[in-house]
């Protein structure tokens, strides 16, 4: 099973949309690596670079609600995948995003406001990193010599498709 | 308690509920193109599972870039039509039959009342229009869809829409959603369904409610659905004459996917349209709307009309009684791309074609291309877009460009005078 964790990503704006994670023009690579320049080329924040070392040391991404709305396109998962990204953590997904994570055995985890709005106090702090604990449902930010756990919920299909490392995989020994 | 449609196509296709929540549905259509179906084949092939469920229930097309542009596009579109051919899935569009995916396959009578429907693109809740579950999904949702006939959903609340009043002159389907997506916001009905009522969507063509549940996936909405009724029977009807003794007959047995009267809903919400304008975004979400006149006057530099929204005969109708005897403001450059090959051939047959042709647009073939910013039309940086698609995030339409969503009427008007244009005083 995939280990969920490391350097994390700040991203604090809601509706970053999947045009801003993986812009169209590049849905005509045919394999997924070929997709790893193009992370969030789109996303204009104060703060960020698409191509500094924030992002390519990141391995989880931290931002507000409805992550990941628009296109249906698995590309958004898969240019993160392969990156090195592998959760998400918000306030709120975009359903076809979300399930999308799960379906490629990622991790799209929802924290309440209150709780986001903690970890992105720590978003000054070089050494911000979460750890994932998805079998006890706990997550654990640590940063500036302070740790924090979180729990939070996970439904138990998406539960099975992280721990089966996706759909293909189950739906293949269900179905 | 009565059910919703949604409900009762759930029930009807329930495989099984592996957890509480989550349903496994037999699926009636799986619609593919060439953008996110490649890589599930690729996928299929590498797990030595190059098999398809039932190549009658799958339809697919070449719609995104079409013609290929360049060798990756050519190359997903063979990877595409090879597999269509390996496997003998009949109902498959290339070139010279191809068109705009969620225009083209209602047109060819696929989809049907309290169908399952599922493709690898966002906006299939299109196909909620027939009173069909349609929701858009990703490539490895529609790799499982393809291999099995199967897909997973979390049991959808539904939120009704109740759309009264008459639709004033100048205003159409494109101004209610972009209007109801306004209201709620582009997160307003994530995980649900927005099931469309009330006496302004039952005196809807077939082609507007589409366009209607078109722009549900932009309020986050997993399917948009109209109730299935006489309009949904005439359209069909040269499709499905051979199963039903009569249209009546017909009507019977769609209805049984009507929403009870007693169904139970998350939400409803009134929308009275009397008062409604001409609604046009602006900004990068779709839920920033302004009316239009709190916007015209607006510069832009290219006009669109197409796309699995707006690029149907009715649209091209409409825009061509706008733009007849008229022509583009010398600033602006118009594109129409008439989302199928049916549309297109029966546009130059009314002179619709002619119209803009005069008017000095430029008319393409049918392809998704302009929308997402893959080709024929892409903008430049800083550049604006009056269009009749579905989505204005920021670089859609071409890195730097912004887009403003509008009806085919708004975008006739503004096409004549250069700037965002009140389409009511032409007609």
């Amino acid at each position: 099973m995939k280990t969920f964790g490391g350097p994390v990503l700040f991203l604090d704006r809601s509706d970053i949309n999947t045009d801003e994670i993986i812009p169209a023009k590049y849905l005509t690579e045919i394999t997924k690596e070929d997709l790893k320049p193009y992370i969030l080329e789109d996303l204009k924040l104060s703060g960020f670079d698409p191509k500094d070392d924030k992002t390519k040391n990141a391995r989880v991404i931290l931002s507000r609600a409805n992550f990941g709305c628009g296109s249906s396109r698995e590309h958004a998962p898969w240019v993160f995948e392969v990156n090195g990204i592998t959760a998400v953590i918000a306030e709120s997904f975009a359903r076809i995003f979300r399930q999308n994570m799960f379906n490629c055995g990622m991790a799209a985890i929802e924290l309440p406001k209150a709780d986001l709005d903690l970890i992105f106090s720590h978003s000054g702090q070089s050494d911000a990193a979460i750890s994932i604990n998805i079998e006890a449902q706990t997550l654990t930010m640590s940063g500036g010599g302070n740790q924090k756990t979180f729990p939070f919920e996970l439904s138990p299909f998406d539960k099975a498709l992280i721990l089966a490392g996706g759909w293909v995989d189950y739906a293949d020994q269900k179905y | 308690m009565g059910k919703t449609t949604a409900e009762k196509i759930f029930d009807a296709h329930l495989v099984n509920e592996p957890f509480p929540d989550t349903k496994v549905l037999r699926l009636d259509a799986v619609l593919c193109h060439e953008i996110t179906t490649p890589i599930a084949i690729d996928d299929l092939i590498r797990r030595d599972k190059d098999r398809v469920f039932d190549p009658t229930k799958i339809k697919a097309v070449i719609d995104h870039v079409t013609p290929s542009k360049d060798t990756k596009t050519a190359t997903q579109a063979k990877i595409l039509r090879d597999w269509a051919r390996r496997h003998g899935i009949k109902d498959f569009f290339d070139i010279g039959a191809n068109g705009v995916c969620h225009a083209l396959f209602p047109e060819r009578g696929f989809i049907r009342p309290g169908y399952t429907v599922i493709m690898g693109d966002s906006h299939t809740c299109t196909h909620g229009a027939f009173g069909a579950f349609a929701a858009g999904i990703g490539t490895t949702d529609l790799e499982v869809g393809i291999l099995k006939g199967v897909c997973a959903f979390r049991q959808p609340k539904t939120i009704k829409f109740n759309v009264t009043g008459t639709l004033p002159k100048g205003v159409y389907a494109k101004d209610v959603i972009l209007h109801i997506i306004g209201k709620i916001g582009v997160n307003g009905a994530t995980d649900k369904v927005m099931e469309f009522h009330g006496s302004v969507v039952d005196a809807m063509t077939m082609e507007s409610r589409m366009t209607l549940c078109n722009m549900a996936i932009e309020a986050g909405g997993t399917s948009g659905i109209c109730q299935p009724d006489m309009t949904t029977v005439e359209y069909l009807w040269p499709f499905i004459e051979c199963e039903f003794a009569s249209k009546e007959a017909a009507l019977a047995d769609y209805s049984q996917w009507r929403a009870d009267a007693d169904a139970e809903y998350d939400q409803t919400i009134e929308i009275d349209v009397a008062t409604l304008q001409p609604t046009i975004t602006f900004n990068y979400k779709p839920d920033q709307v302004k009316t239009i006149s709190e916007i015209a006057g607006t510069p832009v530099d290219q006009v669109y009309i197409g796309s699995c929204t707006n690029g149907r005969l009715e649209d091209l109708r409409i825009a061509a009684q706008i733009l007849k005897g008229r022509k583009l403001a010398p600033n602006v450059r118009g594109i129409l791309s008439p989302a199928t090959p049916a549309i297109f051939k029966a546009a130059a047959k009314e002179g619709l074609i002619d119209i803009f042709m005069e008017a000095g647009f430029c008319v393409t073939n049918p392809t998704c291309g302009a929308c997402l910013g893959m080709s024929n039309g892409v903008l430049a940086d800083g550049e604006v877009c009056a269009s009749t698609t579905n989505r204005n995030f920021m670089g859609r339409m071409g890195k730097g460009g912004m887009v403003h969503l509008m009806s085919p009427a708004t975008a006739a008007a503004t096409a004549i005078e250069g700037v965002i244009a009140d389409p009511r005083k032409y007609l």
